[in-house]
């Protein structure tokens, strides 16, 4: 089992190679127009094209190459729910809507969006994994009947969620697992975040909130249902204690956060040479790199302060 | 079974050690060379201009097949089977058989890790080709534990004829 990935991780030790570094994130920095930094990407082997066009076709490119070295990409899942379950509220709410949906699926899902888009009009959702069929049939009966897309769209984040975790725990791989964690935790954060902020009460966030190993969600929930402090004070005493001293900086500096924490999850990838660890870790440093271009992009076509875009830069892999 | 001689059975344990000792060190290597094999299949696919280092990395752990080759080879030729005439008692073939016994399973353990390191090396070269020296002595080191096995088999090995069993 831990042999069988050997090729491809001798392969990805390769195109480790041209990730960004620091460097090429600083050389992107000092561009002085957006056209400078897309020829500035391109000399480094980067699409060509507008940025939004650039940055999907990296993200192709990113799977092009996973699907070239394992035909079994439901590891991978727990990458591809998210745009999974995005197309699937897109597709419900559409539905529900009688509207013709128009550039509101994403690319790259492990689920055709013109499948869901059946399955929801039919109202069968049989082709769909089973989880997701569940969530997916109680989100379309919500929504018939509340007319509450926040509620459809609570039922599917939830499930979404649910199934990142079970996946990540079915894999059998550390790196996977702790992902899924991670990913549910700061997922659980936000939303009790947010919940805070906007006042919704205990109900709400019983029905919102994933349950995770890391945090109580009782805990969790009562915190944000009191206050702001009280949710803090509930972190500090959690694995994501720092979590609670970014949120007190910025929104935007916990997002670095998050985004940082899983860089450190992935950087002991480095040094394994069998496991499909280094091909996750791979395909999250390729995400990472296209969100930091991104930001660099939306600074340059916005004219933003280098400072405060430096401050929203992510750590890199290599 | 009263009446079975069992001197008769020296000459089978003696071809048993023989046999294990090719045997063992070839299906570690077998699996050692296969292992990096891929590896270096990996790299040269990105990178078709490192093919010379990554295949000297990948040979690395083929050598435990040739010392089996070996301690087989000079076992079959003290015990006559290559021809020649030898006496073997039930002891004697015991004793060759121990003395094959340290190539054989060190050979095969030692393969395999071996094809370890040398698989981790095969990524080092990839991402800094300019380390290739460094990263040979890794499955190297690796390499000693097999040459031991190998002394000390063929010490045995050319030894026992001269012990009176």
């Amino acid at each position: 089992m831990t042999e069988e990935y050997i090729y491809a991780v001798a392969r990805v030790r390769s195109r480790e190679l041209s990730l960004l570094s620091r460097q090429d994130v600083d050389q992107l920095m000092a561009c002085r127009s957006v056209e400078e930094c897309l020829r500035t990407l391109s000399d480094k082997g980067w699409a060509t094209g507008s940025p939004e066009e650039v940055l999907a076709a990296e993200e192709e490119k990113t799977w092009a190459f996973i699907r070239e070295l394992t035909d079994d990409l439901s590891p991978f899942r727990v990458l591809l729910f998210p745009t999974d379950y995005n197309n699937l509220k897109a597709a419900v709410k559409a539905v529900v809507t009688s509207a013709e949906p128009h550039d509101v699926f994403l690319p790259g899902g492990s689920i055709p969006p013109e499948t869901l888009l059946q399955c929801v009009r039919e109202g069968d959702f049989s082709p769909l994994p089973e989880s997701m069929a569940a969530a997916a049939d109680s989100a379309y009966h919500t929504l018939l009947q509340t007319q509450d897309g926040q509620l459809c769209d609570v039922i599917l984040d939830k499930a979404c969620l649910c199934g990142i975790l079970e996946c990540g725990q079915e894999s059998g791989s550390d790196i996977l697992r702790d992902y899924a964690e991670l990913t549910c935790a700061v997922s659980d954060i936000k939303v009790a975040v947010r919940a805070c902020k906007t006042g919704k009460n205990r109900a709400f966030l019983d029905a919102a909130l994933a349950p995770c190993g890391s945090l109580s969600m009782a805990s969790l929930a009562g915190a944000a249902c009191k206050s702001l402090d009280d949710l803090y004070a509930y972190l500090a005493v959690t694995p994501y204690s720092e979590a609670a001293e970014r949120l007190k900086e910025s929104y935007s500096a916990f997002e670095k956060w998050c985004d940082d924490r899983v860089m450190d999850l992935i950087k002991d990838q480095k040094m394994n040479p069998f496991t499909i660890g280094p091909l996750f870790a791979y395909v999250l440093a390729r995400r990472n790199e296209i969100s930091t271009v991104r930001i660099i992009l939306s600074g340059k076509l916005n004219e933003l302060d280098d400072g405060m875009v430096r401050e929203r830069l992510r750590e890199m892999y290599v | 079974m009263e009446n079975f001689d069992w001197s008769t059975m020296g000459i089978v344990f003696a071809l048993i050690g023989a046999v294990l000792a090719a045997l063992m060190g070839g299906i570690g290597s077998a699996i050692g060379v296969g292992m990096t094999g891929q590896a270096a299949a990996g790299v040269v696919t990105e990178n078709p201009s490192l093919f010379g280092r990554v295949l000297i990395l990948q040979l690395l752990p083929g050598t435990q097949g040739i010392y089996g080759l070996l301690i087989g080879f000079v076992t079959l030729t003290q015990i006559g089977v290559l021809g020649g005439t030898a006496e073997m008692t039930l002891a004697k073939g015991l004793l060759y058989l121990a003395a094959c016994l340290p190539m054989a399973i060190v050979g095969m353990v030692s393969a395999k890790w071996q094809a370890k390191a040398a698989v981790s090396s095969i990524s080092l070269v990839a991402k800094r080709p300019d380390q290739f020296g460094k990263s040979m002595i890794f499955p190297a080191m690796v390499e000693t534990y097999a040459v031991l096995a190998l002394l000390i088999s063929i010490l045995a090995i050319t030894s026992i004829a001269k012990i009176p069993v």
